[in-house]
């Protein structure tokens, strides 16, 4: 055992404040990364822990959605969309990655109630490790969706992958805001993760993952005139669905015929995707911002509300 | 007592501390805990959701309930520091002030350098992780580097013993070894400041003794430990220092031998039985011999005829039940201290009878009465000591886990009640 020293002394600090301010909560974060990967992890191990399938149970999930729902709508339905399933998972993986992530982190603080009473460390920690363990499940998911993409010999349009990063930054940044907020009220309220499924089922629907885009911009179109499709994007899981939807499943890969259903969507230029991924941000923004405040101010009374 | 046990006459020393162990007292603190209060709000049952809220809005019955008041003490660097306290005192509400994970409505409490807490059995621990896995988590959550983890890794599994099961889940551990990999964990990370509640009282001798062992390492190296127990021989046994809490409010700061007193008197105050015999888990500890062949089951003071307290002159008997085997002669030692510390009497049952206690059944009584009581004023603390007729060997012993009260009803100062007489007159009348 090492014996300390005066000089090594540490000042005297008031324990479990935080600094004020934004940025310096986020060095704080920052501080405890070695946590967060650790909490992700555990997520990720416990998950599966004792199945003989193990991780492999994460990847059939998304290879049963894309039979089923191939077998359903195409053969069964005779619905004309092309490769249906691919449509699908283009834009389930990514709402699945906002929706069960959020769903996780609204939970995280209730479910680790005996170690937030024991231990401080920055809160923040356990919501935002619940999105980063889903992070992880999705990019495995998403090579189901490559692999089906090889498959069909389907290629993304690769001209707008540059799209993606920032679409998938603005799902997690939307989630871990909304996350902050919810996982705090949940302490207090545990109506909160309730209402938030329902919540999200609504949302679910009213974003377009399982009908194309271009019913939605239609009926705006068509009812209040040309352009109104951009009044879709006061769903921030819009533009970027719709920017997932674009690149991989990349309609533009079938014959012109078939391409009836994504005209809006084709013929929309990149100028196009990125305004309304700047919409997106705008709210990611609000809800970052949001969940900052909504958590700084409830965070200090968390350990006995529990 | 843990220093002298075993030697003839145990009990002819007032209980040994570290206090005199003569470790030059560190002016610098460590934790400050100033003015410290905390109220929570009582509901009868917290509303948790908002139908809750709503319907109990109307007949609000929030009251207020005051779990500290105005707490104040430091801990100096260096030291080991003793938080006792009844159930329902407000310890652990002090303590979880003191790690962070409350704040307190009014004071400040401040802390130096990093902190680390023996948590509860598994808060810290996921049940499907191996213990591998929980390592590296635990650690992480009280806040220390992956590298610095992995530096003491060996150091950890080696003094948690459980090398065979390092890759087992925790959830196939004994509680004991749960309580191995927490405090391995939480001590071997080098913390400038330990917390420890209550957690020393699980795993088996041999690893409480390590554990003990660790904590002189621990102190030897200057860190500070702030130990929250209601077990006070582990107060006496281990810390420079203690505070007695009850009801939020603190009663006694400063000596460990006071606080114990204090703090016994507190319980009995409230009604609770005074816990017989603490000693029992580090006793077994410091005498790690053959299992004692006699037990001491209890030890009491009959209560006085008239009231709450004796009177100087009364009769006193002071009884104990122990078992024995059948056919043992043991001998019994009986010491009585004011509450602070000083020794009124130290006896033996030889000396009162000329002979030992015979045991005739398993289980035996026997009294030691003390004629025309000559104290005055006070508490008195009684301890008694069964031990080998050659007073060779210690088998079990109560430490002033017996108490009784005198009140002389008269202004006499000092420790003894005499009968006295006067007369007066001029020199040469008589």
């Amino acid at each position: 055992m090492t014996a300390l020293t005066n000089a090594e002394l540490p000042p005297l600090l008031e324990n479990g404040t935080r600094p004020p301010g934004f940025f310096a909560r986020a060095r704080d974060i920052w501080a405890y990364r070695d946590l967060l990967g650790n909490l992700v992890r555990r997520e990720l191990k416990v998950k599966y822990k004792n199945s003989v399938l193990g991780f492999v149970w994460t990847l059939l999930n998304p290879l049963l959605y894309l039979v089923i729902f191939t077998i359903v709508f195409s053969v069964i339905l005779k619905n004309p969309t092309p490769r249906y399933g691919l449509l699908l998972l283009s834009g389930l993986l990514c709402f699945n990655l906002f929706s069960v992530g959020l769903t996780a982190a609204t939970t995280s603080i209730t479910a680790n109630g005996p170690l937030v009473q024991k231990v401080w460390f920055p809160r923040e920690i356990l919501p935002l490790a619940a999105i980063g363990a889903n992070l992880i499940t999705f990019f495995f998911q998403m090579t189901i969706l490559l692999v089906g993409l090889a498959l069909f010999r389907q290629a993304p349009e690769w001209s707008m992958l540059w799209l993606l990063p920032p679409a998938l930054l603005l799902t997690l940044l939307i989630g871990a805001g909304l996350g902050l907020m919810l996982s705090a009220l949940n302490v207090y309220f545990r109506d909160v993760q309730h209402f938030l499924e329902l919540g999200l089922l609504t949302w679910f629907w009213l974003t377009p993952v399982v009908y194309p885009f271009s019913l939605v911009a239609r009926a705006l179109n068509g009812k209040f005139g040309d352009g109104a499709e951009r009044l879709a994007m006061l769903n921030p899981m819009i533009p970027i669905i719709t920017a997932f939807q674009r690149v991989l499943y990349n309609p533009t890969n079938f014959p012109v015929d078939q391409q009836e259903q994504f005209t809006e969507m084709i013929h929309r230029s990149n100028l196009w995707y990125v305004e309304n991924l700047g919409i997106s941000a705008i709210f990611a923004l609000i809800f970052v911002w949001g969940g900052y405040k909504v958590f700084s101010r409830l965070e200090g009374n968390l350990g006995e509300e529990l | 007592m843990f220093t002298s046990s075993g030697s003839g006459g145990a009990v002819s020393q007032a209980p040994a501390t570290r206090n005199g162990s003569g470790r030059a007292p560190s002016t610098t603190v460590a934790i400050e805990v100033s003015n410290v209060s905390k109220r929570f709000r009582k509901h009868s049952e917290p509303a948790k959701t908002l139908k809750e809220r709503v319907l109990t809005l109307r007949k609000s019955t929030v009251s207020e309930f005051h779990a500290l008041q105005d707490v104040d003490f430091n801990v100096q660097v260096g030291e080991t520091f003793g938080i006792l306290g009844h159930n329902g005192s407000g310890k652990s509400t002090l303590l979880k002030c003191i790690a962070g994970t409350i704040r307190p409505s009014a004071g400040i409490v401040r802390v130096r350098g990093r902190l680390s807490a023996l948590l509860e059995l598994g808060a810290g621990f996921h049940p499907d992780l191996t213990g591998r896995e929980n390592i590296f988590l635990n650690g992480s959550i009280l806040g220390f580097s992956k590298e610095h983890i992995e530096s003491i890794f060996d150091e950890i599994v080696d003094f948690s013993g459980l090398d065979e099961f390092i890759d087992t889940q925790v959830k196939h551990y004994s509680s004991g070894m749960y309580a191995r990999l927490g405090f391995a964990v939480a001590v071997n990370l080098e913390p400038d400041v330990l917390l420890i509640d209550e957690v020393l009282a699980v795993g088996d001798e041999a690893f409480q003794r390590k554990c003990i062992e660790r904590v002189r390492g621990f102190q030897a190296a200057g860190r500070t430990i702030c130990l929250v127990t209601h077990a006070p021989d582990m107060v006496r046994f281990l810390c420079d220092r203690a505070v007695v809490l009850d009801h939020g409010r603190l009663i006694h700061v400063g000596d460990v031998n006071d606080a114990v007193t204090i703090y016994r008197r507190s319980l009995a105050a409230q009604g609770h039985e005074v816990p017989p015999d603490d000693q029992d888990m580090l006793d077994k500890i410091a005498t790690s011999g053959p299992a004692s062949p006699v037990r001491l089951v209890r030890t009491w003071v009959e209560p006085p005829a008239g009231g709450v307290a004796y009177r100087p002159g009364d009769r006193v008997v002071i009884g104990i039940e122990f078992e024995a085997e059948p056919g043992m002669t043991v001998r019994a030692r009986m010491a009585v201290h004011t509450h602070d510390g000083v020794q009124m009497v130290n006896v033996s049952s030889y000396d009162i009878a000329g002979a030992d206690i015979k045991a005739d059944a398993p289980v035996n009584q026997a009294r030691i009465t003390i004629e025309d009581l000559p104290f005055t004023d006070g508490h008195y603390l009684v301890t008694v000591v069964l031990q080998q007729p050659d007073e060779t060997r210690e088998y079990d012993r109560s430490d002033q886990s017996a108490t009784f009260d005198v009140n002389s009803g008269g202004p006499v100062l000092g420790r003894v009640a005499l009968r006295f007489g006067l007369e007066s007159g001029p020199v040469g009348v008589a």
